[in-house]
């Protein structure tokens, strides 16, 4: 539901450009990250890899390892306690036993004194392995006749129940009417398969932890990361330790995407620092963070849509196989994103999907912004396009035809809350010009050709659970701390303009907190496009209680009924129409803390619960470890990208990117446009240049020289943010999550401006060239 | 070790005798010796531009330069931007375009498009493009690292 923005609230920055609080540091060098820190007596961890994809170890012998001077501890899977850790399954160690999964899979660590000699003592660790079948293909992975990685799976304790098929490590189907009985009906129908690249996350910044203890046996880490709670409760539970025993601070972090969510190098940073009773850092290379670490899931999807002579969309069929990796982390959710997202924001009445995480010999695959949407979109908007070109219609009619709109419930009968597809489908057709470029052979370079291609899309924001406390200091200004970790998004900037806001106090007056778990709250992480909607929820309405318990204090100081109070500018509270009857901040916190009341403290924590619980009888609803209706809000965009086409060599390049977005309400409007800028961007990378490529089993391109993403030159400078603000009722001033749809329709858009330009359409992203070229030799309208 | 050499880095205008490694490079010593941990590591093989540096008034990559190479050559760091505690403009105007999201390139960004205006004080858009285009950012999208050199050139001119 939209609402009106409360405009009584003095001094409100919101929906201004409001610069970064962290901008003076971040440009002065003065931001400490991770691995710019250290401490006195500080040991320098290294990571040991498998060699091999899949393997048994046979036997370790790490005596000369130790024997190294300067060498001060080498773990390997046996000196550390049996802990299983995993979010929805438990399948991980901290360092491989018995068994090896990936190339790269950890399998021993070192400490020394110095970081030259610790990968000098890696070298001197001797593994004897017996190389097992490798599973590399993961339709074959189901087969009953494929050889099992995860042997010891009965043995998980996992949220869910697993599949029965080898290798299956999610299943989950959907289904609305039913697309079969539907076909015959159906005046026309596409059909294809895509296939979609692992995708590298390629923060700027590596992998990085480093880990103290102290005289207690008390650890504290600080790292690059996502989560000070998630963390904690890994490292705990990989120790063995209770979580009063883990400390986690979160210094500046230089990207995550995803691929910093749950946990990366801490637990076994921990165990070195354990191990040596000293401070570890370890920061990963490059190349052992690309073979080490997470990436987007890389897949295949079956898809048949079916609609009638007129455009009503009457059917889909959809089959998503995602590649999971070895070990689960967030595939148990990924993969059924993917098929709740697999409909498009369309009414499609008859539905089926079925969605498969499998897990195979390959570095594990992660949340990775967008979470499973990106791949199923750029099956759904394809065909959407594909049945257009059959009618004769134009693209974009067609959407406007299907698109979600008023009381229409999304895929599994989740209420929308506001219906703003068409809204951006029109902003976004009005700025590119669509008509007349569509219209038209678009004019070209002689050897190369134009084309004009739409996405639109939907993704959630929400999701889980978030706290934050608001303390009035004695000077009349605050503290926020609500535990959510900046990991360049702006959250620091955001969370304290609403507190600012909801206060009438100058930003100047807001001091936010470092997430800190000995301090903070709650909060689940930086993911989901969640902490706009989640943390600012939790800061407004804790700023709120604070602003009740000040008028407490000023009710009593001016003498009045709370009624006839109001906020004002700079930290003040006045009597309505007496403009002299006014007292700061600092009063009601003086007379709090010295006469009457106690401190000051606003606090607010939620979970997101959705309004109307879903029905599983009006559909097939199958193994989701969250329930759809769990996931969050719905928010909706449209893209349209203009690209040019090099006939002879195939190389694409996009020269002009629209992307209108519903986004409630900017709170921070440059940072609103940052985030689909850099979204669209990282998402043409994934629809032209990037996929992580293996051979048997080893990634063969972990550098950044061989695995490309976009650099300034490779991407237009014209990419046009067209924001649409319709607030959102349950939203921190109507807020919504921005920071995952934007990347959701670059690659469709992409592939689709492709098809106009030179009429072939490409399933196989990214669309390198030959790609290109290939679809364009198949196709013979060419 | 034996082999290690004493090398006399100037960096931000202060003079540094170091003993280091003929392997190491700058960045390393930068980073480990002098705590100038303002200059970044994101590859370690001179593609990402994280770790760019001023040295006698070329953009060069710490990454792929030896410290004793180095000897006697006027380096400038992000550190040594600041003029009597106050950002110089280009900084400021990172700062207000929004230049900069997660931070860890912006650094390598500012020293990059710093040695860009110093040989060419009115770029265009184009000449940005095409000059920082061995920056990596993995988080704006470039548009406002962009405009925020813009912003700057028009501070500068005005």
């Amino acid at each position: 539901m939209s609402t009106q923005l409360d405009h009584d609230v003095p001094n409100t920055s919101i929906g201004k450009s409001i610069p970064r609080r962290e901008g003076p540091e971040k440009v002065s060098g003065k931001a400490i990250y991770s691995d710019d820190m250290s401490m006195n007596g500080m040991l320098h961890g290294a990571l040991l890899g498998s060699p091999y994809p899949h393997a048994r170890i046979v036997s370790i012998d790490k005596s000369k390892a130790e024997a190294l001077p300067g060498v001060k501890a080498v773990l390997v899977g046996e000196d550390l306690p049996f802990n299983y850790i995993g979010m929805f399954i438990k399948d991980q160690l901290a360092l491989a036993r018995d068994k090896v999964m990936y190339v790269g899979d950890p399998v021993a660590a070192v400490a020394a004194t110095e970081l030259s000699i610790a990968k000098d003592a890696l070298r001197l660790i001797e593994i004897e392995y017996e190389e097992l079948e490798p599973v590399l293909d993961p339709e074959a992975a189901l087969l009953a006749d494929s050889p099992v990685i995860h042997d010891k799976r009965a043995d998980y304790p996992t949220m869910f129940e697993l599949p029965k098929e080898p290798n299956g490590c999610c299943y989950t189907e959907l289904m609305e009417g039913d697309p079969n009985t539907i076909w015959d009906q159906c005046d026309v129908i596409v059909e294809d398969e895509y296939t979609v690249p692992a995708q590298y996350h390629m923060y700027m910044e590596p992998v990085s932890t480093l880990a103290d203890v102290d005289g207690s046996g008390k650890i504290t880490i600080w790292s690059s990361m996502q989560s000070v709670g998630r963390v904690q409760m890994y490292v705990a539970a990989a120790m063995g330790l209770p979580m009063s025993q883990i400390r986690v601070i979160a210094p500046r972090i230089g990207g995550g995407f995803g691929g910093k969510c749950e946990f990366t190098n801490q637990p076994i940073t921990a165990f070195l620092a354990q191990a040596t009773g000293k401070p570890v850092k370890m920061t990963l290379s490059r190349e052992d963070d690309m073979s080490m670490m997470k990436s987007r899931h890389g897949g295949k999807i079956y898809m048949k849509t079916g609609a009638s002579k007129d455009g009503t969309l009457l059917a889909r069929d959809c089959r998503i196989i995602l590649d999971g990796g070895a070990y689960a982390d967030e595939s148990p959710e990924v993969s059924p994103i993917a098929a709740l997202f697999s409909r498009g924001p369309y009414r499609i009445p008859n539905m089926r999907v079925e969605a498969w995480s499998v897990y195979t010999n390959r570095s594990r695959a992660s949340a990775f912004r967008g979470f499973g949407n990106p791949q199923a979109t750029f099956a759904s908007e394809s065909q959407i396009d594909d049945i257009a070109d059959k009618l004769g219609m134009d693209p974009m009619t067609l959407r406007q035809k299907n698109a979600l709109e008023g009381d229409d419930l999304f895929f599994c009968g989740k209420r929308i809350e506001s219906a703003s597809i068409q809204a951006c489908l029109e902003k976004v057709k009005q700025a590119s010009g669509w008509e007349q470029k569509r219209k038209q052979t678009l004019p070209a370079p002689p050897g190369k050709r134009r084309g004009i291609g739409i996405a639109a899309m939907s993704h959630i924001c929400g999701l889980l659970a978030s706290g934050a406390n608001v303390t009035l200091n004695e000077d009349g200004t605050v503290t926020v701390n609500s535990g959510c970790v900046d990991i360049g998004q702006g959250s620091d900037t955001l969370l304290s303009q609403i507190v600012a806001s909801s206060l009438g106090l100058d930003l100047s007056q807001v001091n936010h907190a470092n997430a800190d778990s000995d301090s903070s709250p709650y909060n689940f992480q930086t993911s989901a496009s969640r902490t706009t909607y989640m943390s600012g929820n939790a800061v407004k309405k804790a700023s709120e209680n604070v602003k009740e318990q000040i008028f407490k204090q000023a009710e009593q100081i001016l003498e009045c009924a709370e009624s006839d109070l109001e906020l004002r500018p700079g930290g003040f509270v006045g009597v309505k129409g007496v403009p002299e009857a006014v007292i700061p901040f600092a009063a009601a916190a003086g007379r709090s803390i010295y006469q009457e009341g106690g401190p000051i403290m606003g606090t607010h924590n939620w979970i997101y619960t959705p309004e109307d619980k879903m029905d599983p009888k009006r559909m097939l609803l199958k193994g989701f470890a969250m329930m759809p209706d769990g996931v969050g809000i719905l928010t909706f965009a449209a893209q349209i990208a203009e690209v040019e086409v090099d006939e002879v060599t195939g190389q694409v390049e996009v020269l002009e990117y629209w992307a209108a977005h519903d986004v409630g309400q900017a709170i921070n409007l440059a940072s609103v446009e940052g985030q689909i800028q850099g979204g669209v961007v990282q998402s043409i990378g994934y629809a032209l240049f990037e996929e992580m490529l293996w051979d048997n089993g080893r990634l063969i391109n972990p550098s950044m020289m061989d695995y490309k993403i976009p650099g300034m030159a490779d991407v237009p400078y014209k990419i046009h943010p067209l924001l649409i603000e319709m607030p959102e009722d349950s939203a921190p001033f109507g807020a919504k999550g921005v920071g995952e749809i934007c990347c959701v329709g670059p690659a469709p858009a992409i592939t689709n401006a492709i098809k106009h330009a030179v009429g072939a359409r490409v399933t196989q992203i990214p669309a390198t060239p030959e790609r290109v070229l290939d679809a364009m030799q198949n196709n013979s309208d060419c | 070790m034996t082999n290690k050499q004493i090398v006399k880095l100037e960096v931000n205008g202060d003079t540094h005798e170091l003993l280091v490694q003929p392997t190491q490079t700058l960045l390393h010593v930068l980073r480990e010796q002098l705590q100038l941990t303002g200059t970044k590591c994101g590859c370690n093989n001179g593609v990402c531009g994280s770790c760019t540096i001023i040295v006698d008034g070329q953009a060069v990559r710490a990454c792929l330069s030896l410290a004793v190479a180095s000897s006697e050559k006027e380096i400038t760091t992000i550190e040594g931007l600041e003029e009597n505690g106050k950002l110089q403009s280009l900084q400021q105007a990172f700062i207000d375009k929004q230049g900069l999201q997660c931070g860890f390139c912006t650094p390598g960004m500012i020293m990059s498009s710093l040695a860009l205006l110093a040989k060419n004080p009115s770029p265009s858009i184009d000449d940005i493009r095409e000059d920082l285009s061995g920056n990596l950012c993995r988080c704006t999208g470039y548009v406002k690292i962009a405009d925020a050199v813009m912003s700057a050139i028009e501070v500068e001119q005005s």
